[in-house]
């Protein structure tokens, strides 16, 4: 199944990348994988999910592993802690730390190193805390339980730590429980209580998925700045190029559980060598490119099977170099790079690829939209959520989903809509498509106006204008029902079709989101991810709606199939002349999809323009923040000017004026929290809600930069 | 917690008194009506006739329920036609008892099945687990009149341990408090089969949660993970159903008061329906829903206890 | 807040064997069937349920008396001899025979008492779910209400008021097991109805009845499975009780609670006239219950 000559070959590898004994005195790795194979054995035999992994780790070091789902690096690092479930085992080789197979240890001895020695940092820290118990518990336990601290001590040590990971006001932290605590306070929960014991290797696996951008960014800054203070190393586990290039001296790559490229960051982000990672980084929205400019190249075909490995490459089968007879032929070592001694890579043909360069900052020229006219206009929108009564009649608190929110959306456009969560990105898509109706304020469609007809109300002709597609690849469709069922029955609702003629509209359709026909007869359960989005867009697509509605349409999916599907968005929109309102928190595919884009915080639109405008000259002090925020896939990329403090403020500590003035960097003062910001507008049809006028935001921008490293 | 009183209290009354007035009406409008059922098939029909004038029965129903309302708030619940005393007399008698029972096999019931509930979902798929799910299951199949055969026919009729009916008086030789061993067995096989079985399925719910791994991976040994952050939050769910527990053992151990000829709350009840002894039968209803609720009451207020999340 | 009276386990809407996905036809049982194997506990459970329905329905056939006739010449000794396998009855009826019989009605009134629960409960339930609001507090309240009541007590006063037939048996069981499955459908119906598959058909026009019946239920049906499994363990057992309390079905027709009710108080001579209906009773009961652990188990594992 694998290979045994690539064994001896990686292992000499390791070796000189910094393996014990190695020449020139260096100290030996503080965690060193040797040729070590993991299997799972479920019911039906053996699945290996690592078939031979070796790389070292020095002591101090942050070494990130990068790949999409399923690539096996999240498996990594449960083997670390020897936590692989009842049925996963390491089948072969040694996992060494400070020179201690942890593979072979015994029960204690393990147990005595976690939570000490090596500590983790999880992905979702809302599931990592205990529900039932007060933080500062959790976080005593530590020190309780490895170094027999009395409780007092022990909650010193955690109120110092609390501390460290800036957040205010520990002692009353950490009486709380973890549901009274936002994401980001639970992430630095989370990672105080890692950190408490001083840990030689801290482990950290996708710990900002699921965080809102400037919250990661935080996040990331925080942990820059606790490696520093505290020596510990660092296994960064994560699908974002973006933030392990912020964190990591050393990246690896995995692709179907191996190392296929591996070196020091800035080597391989500058000069990648192997197709995946050069496949990675083509596929990878930026802020600098757009559609017209640069366009994506999506990685053809999709993760193979666990089951069923090839010989040779893993990759071979999705690869543009691919050569038949070398790359299949016999396993691939990872092997050196000739004239760059600490990068390594996976690839027969490695010397023979043609040079790379990022594809970057090529925007295209902007749509002239202004003498279009607007299909959707929403003009001074509202949407009160009013919690039901409760038992006794008592109302408490409502929440301004939507406040005031005016937009347009062009024919043949994209309108994007960012912001983090509680933006009301999502409440605006619901009242578009009339799943919710508005409170206040207009919606016109055509010249209809729909902001307060629910869907069931809305005529048939009207439904079909207007038509959405969802966020989540696993539940937009019915488990139940086939995709041809799924499809035809939305174009014998919407189009009143014939039985013959759904049959082939729905093959058609199939054909023009780029499926086989033959998908038709298929449950969603055996579709892919992306093929299940495929078939969602063409289900939308079935009335020929003059307005699409993606609600974050590809935010559930890895970046190589995420490419594709936002090419295909990108070609249906502009083939059919539709218009596409594109919601999303990714500024980066907004950047490179979008022809407008509004920026929403809390309810409102805080800025809104041209996305060319608005990215390359953000005024609303907001933006300016989010953007700085964007975790870059480059190195050497600047790291975030501007750190947001504190959450969203909850529903009745809102301000009464400017949604953003408790966290605004630019605050004027209480005019801000007082009063609503004026729309200011500029040229082009950029507007900002703000109090500050715009040269000044500019002059404060500028001022700013000296400052940033 | 004053706002979940009041709540509470309100939904006693309301539930109270929308069943009571079904069970009032029932008795009435059930065939036969309540003259018949009280003087016999072989009275005359103008016996019948008369009493009915005579009770005020053919007046509308509701202003007999409030009639009955009033009566009962004074502490007057009729009298017994079948036992030939005033209610009041035997209810309390009989729950005493029943109460007693239901004490002594709530108090084996929880411990035990924690115990075992825990044991098993600790470790989904273990020897133990598989042990433990085949007898709960098992032991919460065999019904209680089967359990009680079952019992009976080891201990009393081949061993002859154990006394054979749980009369309460002292006799051939046997102690009241042996009495009492069969009984308590055969509810506490049947009931923890089942609790036993909710609290599996809780505790292998969340073994499986993230921040169980998080314990374990602090260094914890798996017995301190176990006790110290898996058992509250697994008990959370089942606490709700551990109480109604204490609904059924006051009420539903009619059968098991019935194999071994206790004189317990739901013999009584038996026997009123049967002999269609309205009085006592709308008593005991009464008695019996505001057990109910009181528990249901009871399990809401230690779900809350037990989950921070739902408080404040 | 109240939180469910029933087991959480199979509350959530979990995936159900696959191949129960498929239209119904011999093939689609067929690889039902071929789930069910995957576990021991499944198959157990449903060995022992298809041994004692084939019995059931071959209970004239296989018979070796009917079920009423008294063999007078066995009352003096009922034990079990070469005549009557099992032994007689103290009224010198064959116990095999009654049992035979009793399986039959049994596995008539049980599934016919589940399937009405069932349909009406989740009709309840998926409006409930489906529509909340004020449908919900009422339907939810009412089904409270019933709930709430002692069931024993309460089949005591009905059957007691309205005589026991196998109808009335039927119908009180449906009545007070719909609030059960209406709990677990609305609390599966309140977190579907929030996927996006039923916003999709929302987009197209679909009626509120549509989307319950062909958007929702469908993915609700595991759950389902696996508590009228245990819903038809329960029934068995209520049915028995009913049976052993003297307000089941009557007499004389053989039902194994009644059995057992006319004779454990010959249990110190002779205990096998109790002892074979309550073993019948039993393994039919951890039949369904084996079947209900097992398909959860399989469906669990998806």
């Amino acid at each position: 199944m694998t290979d045994r000559a690539g064994a001896s070959a990686s292992r000499s590898r390791a070796a000189t990348a910094g393996g014990p004994g190695a020449a020139g005195g260096r100290p030996p790795p503080l965690l060193e994988f040797q040729d070590v194979r993991i299997s799972y054995f479920p019911r039906s035999g053996e699945v290996t999910v690592i078939p031979e992994l070796s790389f070292a780790l020095g002591q101090g070091e942050a070494l990130g592993l990068v790949g999409e789902s399923g690539c096996g690096k999240s498996t990594v690092a449960l083997s670390i802690m020897r936590y692989l479930g009842r049925t996963g085992r390491v089948v072969k080789g040694r996992i060494l730390f400070e020179g201690q197979n942890l593979a072979a240890m015994d029960e204690a001895t393990i147990r005595r190193l976690r939570g000490r020695r090596i500590a983790m940092v999880y992905q979702d820290p809302m599931a990592s805390l205990n529900p039932v118990m007060t933080v500062g518990r959790q976080l005593m336990e530590v020190p309780m339980l490895h170094e027999g601290l009395g409780a007092a001590a022990a909650r010193e040590r955690a109120l110092r730590m609390l501390a460290e990971v800036n957040l205010a006001e520990p002692a009353g932290v950490l009486r709380r429980y973890p549901h009274q605590l936002s994401g980001g306070q639970q992430q630095r929960i989370v990672i105080a209580m890692a950190l408490i014991a001083e840990p030689a290797l801290l482990i950290m696996d996708e710990p900002t998925t699921g965080l809102d951008v400037t919250v990661e960014a935080a996040v990331l800054d925080l942990v820059r700045e606790l490696r520093r203070r505290h020596n510990s190393a660092i296994l960064y586990i994560s699908h974002n190029l973006g933030t392990v290039a912020r964190v990591c001296d050393r990246v690896g790559v995995m692709y179907g559980g191996e190392l296929v490229e591996e070196g020091p960051i800035r080597h391989v982000f500058a000069n990648p060598r192997h197709p995946y990672t050069r496949g990675l980084l083509d596929c990878l929205p930026t802020l600098g490119r757009d559609k017209r400019g640069a366009p994506l190249t999506p990685i053809p075909g999709q993760v193979g099977s666990l089951r069923i490995r090839p010989i040779g490459c893993g990759f071979a089968t999705r690869c543009v170099h691919v050569d038949q007879g070398r790359c299949l032929a016999g396993p691939v070592a990872l092997a050196d790079i000739p004239g760059d001694p600490q990068h390594h890579v996976r690839c027969v043909r490695a010397r023979e690829l043609p040079p790379w360069a990022r594809r970057e900052a090529t925007a295209g020229a902007p749509n002239g939209a202004a003498a279009r006219p607007p299909t959707l206009v929403v003009d001074r929108l509202r949407k009160v959520y009013r919690p039901r009564k409760g038992w006794l009649g008592v109302r408490r608190g409502s929440v301004r989903a939507l406040n005031e929110v005016d937009l347009e959306a062009t024919k043949a456009r994209t309108l994007a809509i960012v912001g983090e969560s509680g933006s009301g990105k999502s409440t605006l898509a619901r009242v578009l498509s009339g799943l919710e109706t508005a409170t206040g304020g207009r919606v016109h469609l055509g010249d209809t106006e729909v902001g307060a007809v629910s869907i069931d109300r809305r005529p048939g002709a009207l439904r079909r204008k207007l038509q959405m597609v969802f966020q989540n690849p696993d539940s937009t469709l019915n488990p139940s029902h086939t995709v041809g069922y799924s499809i035809g029955r939305a174009l014998r609702r919407l189009r009143h079709l014939s039985r013959e003629a759904t049959r082939r509209e729905v093959a058609h359709l199939l054909e023009v989101v780029k499926l086989p026909p033959e998908l038709a007869g298929r449950k969603p359960h055996q579709l892919s991810g992306g093929q299940k989005q495929r078939v969602a867009i063409a289900r939308a697509l079935a009335g020929n709606p003059e307005v699409m509605v993606a609600d974050e349409p590809v935010s559930a999916l890895d970046v190589s199939v995420q490419a594709a599907i936002v090419n295909l968005l990108s070609e249906l929109q502009a083939s059919r002349e539709a218009t596409l309102v594109f919601i999303s928190h990714d500024l980066a595919v907004v950047r490179y999809l979008a022809d407008h884009v509004a920026v929403m915080y809390l309810g409102k639109v805080v800025e809104f323009g041209p996305v060319e405008a608005v990215f390359s000259l953000p005024h609303h002090p907001y933006t300016e923040a989010l953007l700085s925020a964007v975790p870059v896939p480059d190195p050497d990329g600047q790291r975030p000017r501007i750190l947001l403090e504190g959450g969203l403020p909850g529903a009745a500590a809102r301000p009464r004026g400017c949604p953003f003035s408790s966290r605004c960097p630019r605050r004027v003062g209480p005019i801000c929290d007082d009063a609503p910001p004026p729309e200011q507008r500029l040229p082009g049809g950029h507007r900002i809600a703000c109090h500050i006028a715009p040269d000044d935001l500019l002059r404060l921008q500028a001022a700013d930069l000296p400052a940033s490293p | 917690m004053a706002r979940f009183c009041l709540k509470h209290l309100l939904a006693l009354t309301i539930t109270l008194a929308v069943v009571s007035f079904l069970v009032f009406a029932l008795n009435e409008f059930s065939p036969g009506d309540v003259a018949r059922k009280i003087l016999g098939a072989y009275a005359t029909q103008e016996q019948v006739a008369h009493l009915t004038q005579e009770m005020g029965l053919d007046r509308p129903v509701i202003v007999r329920y409030v009639e009955y309302l009033g009566k009962v708030a004074a502490g007057d619940l009729g009298f017994s036609t079948r036992f030939k005393v005033p209610v009041r007399e035997i209810i309390w008698d009989r729950l005493r008892n029943t109460l007693v029972l239901a004490a002594i096999a709530f108090a084996l019931i929880v411990p035990v099945s924690m115990v075992l509930g825990v044991l098993a979902g600790m470790r989904e798929g273990s020897w133990l687990d598989r042990a433990i799910l085949v007898f709960s299951t098992v032991s919460a199949s065999v019904p209680e009149f089967a359990m009680g055969v079952f019992l009976a026919s080891i201990f009393v009729v081949g061993l002859g341990w154990l006394p054979g009916t749980a009369t309460l008086v002292a006799g051939g030789g046997w102690s009241v408090a042996s009495q009492f061993v069969l009984p308590v067995a055969v509810i506490v096989l049947y009931d923890a089969g089942y609790v036993v079985s909710m609290i599996r399925a809780s505790m292998v719910e969340v073994m499986q949660r993230p921040y169980i791994r998080t314990a374990v991976l602090k260094g914890m040994a798996f017995r301190w993970v176990v006790l110290g952050h898996a058992l509250r939050n697994a008990m959370i769910n089942p606490v709700t159903v551990i109480c109604l527990q204490i609904s059924y053992l006051i009420s539903g151990v009619v059968v098991v008061e019935t194999v071994f000829a206790y004189p317990g709350f739901g013999r009584m009840m038996l026997e009123a329906a049967l002999f269609k002894d309205i009085a006592l039968i709308e008593a005991g209803a009464l008695v019996a829903v505001g057990v109910a609720i009181s528990t249901q009451i009871l399990g809401d207020l230690a779900y809350m206890l037990l989950d921070p999340r739902i408080r404040a | 807040m109240t939180p469910p009276l029933v087991d959480s386990a199979t509350v959530q809407p979990v995936a159900l064997p696959r191949a129960r996905v498929a239209p119904l036809g011999l093939r689609a049982l067929g690889r039902g069937l071929l789930r069910v194997t995957e576990s021991r506990a499944a198959t157990i459970g449903l060995v022992i349920v298809l041994l004692w329905v084939l019995a059931a329905l071959l209970a004239p056939v296989l018979s070796p008396y009917p079920p009423n006739a008294n063999d007078f010449g066995a009352v003096a000794s009922p034990t079990p001899s070469r005549a009557h396998w099992l032994g007689t009855d103290h009224l010198g009826r064959d116990i095999l025979a009654r049992i035979l019989w009793g399986a039959r009605t049994v596995l008539t009134v049980a599934p016919l008492a589940v399937l009405g629960a069932t349909l009406l409960g989740a009709l309840v339930g998926l409006s409930a779910g489906y529509y909340r609001g004020w449908v919900d507090l009422v339907l939810s309240r009412a089904g409270d209400i019933i709930l709430t009541f002692p069931v024993i007590i309460l089949y005591m006063i009905v059957l007691a008021a309205f005589g026991s037939s196998a109808g009335n048996i039927i119908a009180v069981l449906t009545l007070t097991k719909a609030p059960i499955i209406a709990r677990i459908v609305r609390g599966l119906t309140l977190e579907l109805r929030e996927r996006e598959y039923v916003a999709a058909a929302k987009m197209r026009g679909e009626s509120g009845l549509y989307i319950m019946v062909a958007e929702i239920l469908p993915n609700a049906r595991g759950p389902l499975l696996v508590d009228m499994c245990l819903r038809m363990g329960y029934t068995i057992v209520l049915i028995g009780v009913l049976g052993f309390l003297g307000i089941g079905l009557p007499p004389p027709d053989p039902d194994w609670g009644g059995m057992v009710k006319d004779t454990y108080g010959m249990m110190s001579v002779w205990p096998h006239m109790s002892l074979y209906p309550c073993a019948a009773i039993s393994s039919l009961v951890i039949g369904f219950n084996l079947l209900a652990v097992g398909l959860r188990e399989i469906a669990l594992r998806d």
